[in-house]
């Protein structure tokens, strides 16, 4: 039996190089058809002269406990590609987005198949640690990679082709402590974060960092964990007996609805503060809205604005997946727009190799203005960190409204 | 009998070392021909820490007869402390390859004291506790690593748990952040290295496996009052199959750490401890060929499977229970038993 | 946090452990395999009631009994593809055959239901006088949730009857029969097969339950709900001694009060750890579990 398996599997593993043979030379000569991918946009049939399309792709969790994050990314970039190519203008896109499970390794498989695949210009990864492996990979291959949402500085750190379309963690935390206390919010704040998240931490990081300075006396700070984040209770009565007037949440919103209730429950109403990890959580399925009533937080995009490009994308979203578009959505969204944008104003061509391109994108980032859904008039430095103003938001009747 | 017995036993592990060797060969030589996708090339190395995973686990699950369900704590070990040594070394060892081995073998040797810790209590249980016991381990070692903190600066290292509070000079360097693991590695794993690991391995269980320490080990398991009423010290005999296999997950730990620029602690988690005993049952307990094909096999089959879009996990674990099923039910298996000739003796395992 | 108010979350957290413990000591009791995709059958035991509540509107007992239904198919329908086949295997082959379930479980629930989270009401609350919703009981400055204590009634509902189930009457009998001895409960004429069958139906219905009481005491749902209170379950069942029905209902309870008061006396970061620690040193006392039967070795 044991050789009779060892054979079988000895088929599978030779079956499965022969794919990744054939997946390579499909990118050798082109002629034999590569591999479809989780969202692909075939190309245009036989593209009208001057028009070029360029293979974009990206990384992000479709499948895992963070699946919400990437699928977002992928519905929204297959969004704006469709538009983009629908509108018959000079720079389209073939877009082609991979699966990481949120997971570092998986993520440098899923780029590498990418680059098989000739992926030209990059969305980088949707989560911060896989990103930070890609941004390695796309750094030492020359690939420009512009991600929408993986915010941790050490994805761009020392690395000239690797931009951001969201605001990088510190970036949060400080403005975050600076708002607190330049509204005069609250001077006894508590925290609870998640100690097992790069996102998470990061925030809170700058957060404890810029308090202090700002008269905001922190008299709570507990963690969850993944696996651990059901029961708040005694994250919660710790804010509460410690006397915290604000509590600071710096997570995602999933675990954040459960915060909400389990407050409520225990009779706490401080004030709520969010960062744009928080935005999402109006549009939870079968979620109490009034539970988030008050809740603040700053995110660069609200699904609720009457912005009419906004209406038109949450619109088209809705009709093709079903839901509410999130932030991530959003700025997924924005990134190929920037994309094209700069494409079409860089001359670029779509026969030029992914390092040419990369030369030319960097220029044009970091020269460039961009009006997106998440910002108007986004500009990017040299470290690829993006400048856009964060909007402060408060929940009111189960929806956002713009706080000054 | 024995004698006959001890020439099969050699030749299987001929053909284990063969094999190996084989797909060595033939991967090097596609690669130096330029006719490797990237995607293939990007695997090699955690293959290879894959493979090894999968060996040293069966040498707990198979040989010791124990159910482990810790191991990539082991490899967490191995990873975290490995890649320090790699930084560490940065300035003093030029040659990328010489400290990759350094970090190899310290990552070793950290998980194989960790394995000896964790072994002191764990061996003194039997069957599913033992197994909850290595889980439990495999949770607190995570959970550890999340919050903690170490840098280095000219004093030497600086260690502090749950805060980032190391009093550093100004131009220390964090080496590991706590939930950020360890970022900005410089990558000096390679294949070639994975390989010499492998059969390094090898050597080590199939040496421990032919001497009387390894038919000690197998009388425990196959009996433990047995071996223990002839005389054979139970204790010693696990902890040295256990420690062996920790210290191997180690190495695999630093290999693997050190073919990414980033990783953090909860990759060396719960599931991938599962994702590696799949292997090692699938590839069947005591066979360390199979081991090794199954680790090769299933880790590139996740993403051969890319054409299938979303429903690529799903087509996934379609795979593993139809294999399971075919590898271990009667009827499937006298089916394709028909088709193999005359074999009895090796077909049990 | 007063020391009664950590007990009572405690108690609320880890009654939700018990009542998934209980289905998975049941079937490791009787079919004396590790059911690892029992978390995913509660998970989606909680999508279809979720379903059944939202977009069906049927009342919340009817949404239950479907749950229950369903689940009770879906285990059988498991038990008869993927772990019939390999009644002689090896049990590890099981366990690795039940990993893939789960695998399947999972991402089948991904594809069908999409990773947005969705909240899952709340069944058991009253309103006041003037309106307002109650979830709970206020006892003074204590408050218990309607949730927590349904939880603990219908384990010890559920415990009572699976304890006069397999105590008493013809298929109770085979249970035990086949959890002693497969071959001789074979040649005493009991129908093995069918045994095991019932007995995930009845993990399964089970886990449909838990899935309802899980989700009402925390309710984000998504297709991996299943799996992180599967392990803590997992741990609560060997920590009571695994196969012991009352045992699981006490490791279950037990293992909600420490996580919780090590969250609230030691460190919220290291709570998982501490819980561990624990398990590692009852296990080493009591190397058979809380209440687990001390098995003698025949020489």
């Amino acid at each position: 039996m044991k050789k009779a398996l060892s054979l079988m599997l000895a088929l599978v593993m030779v079956l499965a190089l022969v794919a990744c043979g054939g997946g390579n030379s499909s990118t050798d000569n082109g002629s034999s058809t590569p591999a479809p991918a989780e969202t692909s946009t075939p190309a245009p049939a036989e593209a009208p002269a001057g028009v070029q399309v360029f293979k974009l792709g990206g990384t992000g969790p479709l499948t895992g406990g963070a699946a919400i994050y990437g699928q977002a990314c992928a519905n929204a970039a297959q969004i704006a590609v469709d538009e983009i190519n629908a509108a018959g203008g000079n720079v389209q896109f073939e877009l082609n987005y991979q699966d990481d499970a949120h997971d570092a390794e998986k993520a440098v498989n899923a780029y590498n198949t990418l680059k098989d695949w000739g992926m030209q210009v990059s969305l980088g990864s949707v989560t911060s640690t896989p990103c930070v492996a890609t941004s390695a990979e796309t750094f030492s291959d020359r690939i420009f990679a512009l991600t929408p949402s993986a915010s941790s500085t050490a994805v761009i750190a020392d690395k000239d082709n690797q931009f951001q379309m969201c605001f990088t963690d510190p970036n949060q935390g400080s403005a975050s402590a600076q708002y607190i206390a330049d509204k005069n919010l609250a001077t006894k704040v508590a925290v609870i974060w998640k100690n097992d998240d790069v996102y998470s931490k990061g925030v809170y990081d700058t957060f404890m960092a810029a308090a202090p300075g700002l008269g905001l006396e922190v008299v709570s700070d507990t963690t969850f964990q993944d696996g651990n984040d059901t029961n708040f209770s005694v994250q919660i009565a710790d804010a509460q007996s410690n006397g915290a007037e604000l509590v600071f949440l710096p997570m995602y919103y999933t675990p954040a609805s459960l915060i909400f209730a389990q407050a409520k429950a225990a009779g706490y109403a401080p004030i709520w503060f969010g960062v744009d990890g928080m935005d999402g959580i109006l549009t939870l399925e079968g979620f109490d809205t009034s539970l988030a009533e008050g809740v603040m937080l700053l995110t660069p995009f609200n699904a609720d604005s009457d912005d009419a490009r906004t209406q038109a994308f949450v619109k088209k979203y809705q009709e093709k997946f079903g839901d509410v578009p999130n932030q991530f959505a959003a700025d997924a969204y924005d990134c190929v727009y920037a994309y094209a944008q700069a494409l079409e104003a860089s001359g670029a061509t779509a026969d030029m190799s992914a390092e040419q391109i990369c030369d030319l994108m960097i220029q044009q980032f970091t020269t460039m203005t961009f009006d997106g859904l998440t910002g108007d008039g986004m500009t990017w430095d040299a470290s690829g960190e993006v400048t856009k103003s964060p909007k402060g938001m408060i929940i009111e009747n189960g929806a956002y409204v713009g706080l000054d | 009998m024995k004698k006959l017995n001890l020439t099969k036993t050699s030749r299987n592990n001929f053909l284990t070392y063969g094999f190996v060797i084989l797909f060595y060969i033939v991967l090097q030589s596609i690669a130096a021909g330029g006719h490797m996708s990237s995607m293939l090339k990007g695997q090699l190395v955690p293959i290879c820490a894959y493979v090894v995973m999968a060996i040293s686990l069966n040498l707990t699950v198979g040989v010791l007869g124990e159910l482990s369900l810790g191991h990539a704590g082991f490899m967490s070990v191995g990873a975290f402390m490995g890649t320090t040594t790699a930084i560490a070394l940065k300035s003093v060892v030029a040659s990328p390859t010489l400290r990759l081995i350094c970090a190899l073998i310290v990552g070793a040797i950290f998980a194989g004291i960790v394995g000896f810790l964790v072994g002191i209590p764990v061996l003194r249980l039997n069957g599913d506790y033992l197994a909850i016991v290595t889980l439990a381990f495999g949770e607190i070692i995570k959970s550890i690593f999340n919050n903690l903190y170490l840098g280095l600066d000219s004093h030497g290292f600086h260690m502090s748990l749950l805060d980032n509070k190391l009093h550093m000079e100004p131009e220390g360097k964090l080496i590991i952040g706590g939930p950020m693991g360890i970022g900005g590695i410089q990558k000096i794993a390679n294949f070639t290295v994975g390989f010499g690991l492998i059969m390094v391995c090898l050597i080590v269980i199939f040496n421990l496996v032919n001497s009387r320490a390894g038919r000690a080990i197998m009388a425990i398991r196959d009996n433990r009052i047995a071996a223990e009423s002839v005389g054979i010290p139970i204790t010693k005999y696990k902890m040295m199959a256990f420690v062996t296999s920790a210290a191997m997950a180690g190495a695999a730990g630093a290999l693997f750490a050190l073919n990414f620029s980033t990783f953090v602690a909860n990759k060396f988690d719960f599931n991938t401890s599962i994702l590696v005993l799949v292997f090692v049952v699938l590839g069947g307990l005591g066979n360390m060929l199979g081991s090794i094909v199954a680790a090769a096999a299933l880790t590139i089959l996740p993403e051969a499977l890319r054409q299938f879009a979303s429903y690529r996990m799903l087509v996934y674990a379609i795979v593993l229970i139809l294999v399971m099923l075919i590898r271990n039910n009667p009827t499937i298996r006298s089916f394709f038993d028909r088709f193999r000739l005359s074999k009895k003796g090796g077909a049990e395992e | 946090m007063s020391f009664l108010d950590s007990l009572i979350s405690g108690i609320s957290l880890g009654s939700v452990y018990a009542i998934i413990a209980l289905g998975y000591t049941m079937v490791y009791g009787i079919a004396k395999m590790l059911n690892f995709a029992h978390g995913d059958v509660i998970m989606v035991g909680a999508y279809i009631c979720f379903f059944a509540a939202t977009r069906f509107n049927l009342p919340p007992l009817v949404g239950i009994l479907v749950a229950v239904l369903l689940c009770t198919v879906l285990g059988i329908t498991i038990e008869k593809l993927a772990y019939a086949p390999l009644r002689s295997a090896p049990s590890l082959a099981v366990l690795i055959t039940a990993i893939g379930v789960s695998y399947f479980l999972q991402n089948a629930a991904l594809l069908l239901w999409s990773p947005n989270p969705k909240v899952f009401p709340n069944f058991f609350l009253t309103h006041a006088a003037d309106g307002t919703e109650q979830t709970g009981l206020e006892l003074g400055s204590l408050r218990v949730s309607y949730v927590t204590l349904v939880t603990i009634v219908v384990c010890v509902v559920i415990m009572a009857v699976l304890t006069f189930f397999i105590n008493n009457g013809k298929l109770g009998k085979a249970m035990r029969a086949v959890s002693e001895d497969k071959d001789a409960a074979r040649l005493m004429g009991i129908n093995v097969n069918t045994t095991i069958s019932v007995t995930f139906a009845i993990g399964s219905g089970l886990a449909a339950i838990a899935g309802v009481l899980y989700m009402s005491a925390y309710p984000t749902l998504v297709p991996t709900t299943g799996s992180m209170p599967g392990i803590k379950a997992f741990t609560a069942a060997v920590f009571g001694g695994i196969g012991s029905i009352p045992g699981a209902f006490l490791g279950g309870l037990l293992l909600g009060v420490i996580e919780i008061f090590a969250k609230a006396y030691i460190s919220t970061q290291l709570s998982d750890a501490v819980v561990f620690a624990v398990l590692i040193i009852v296990l080493l006392v009591k190397p058979t579990g809380l209440l687990g039967k001390q098995i003698r070795e025949k020489v």
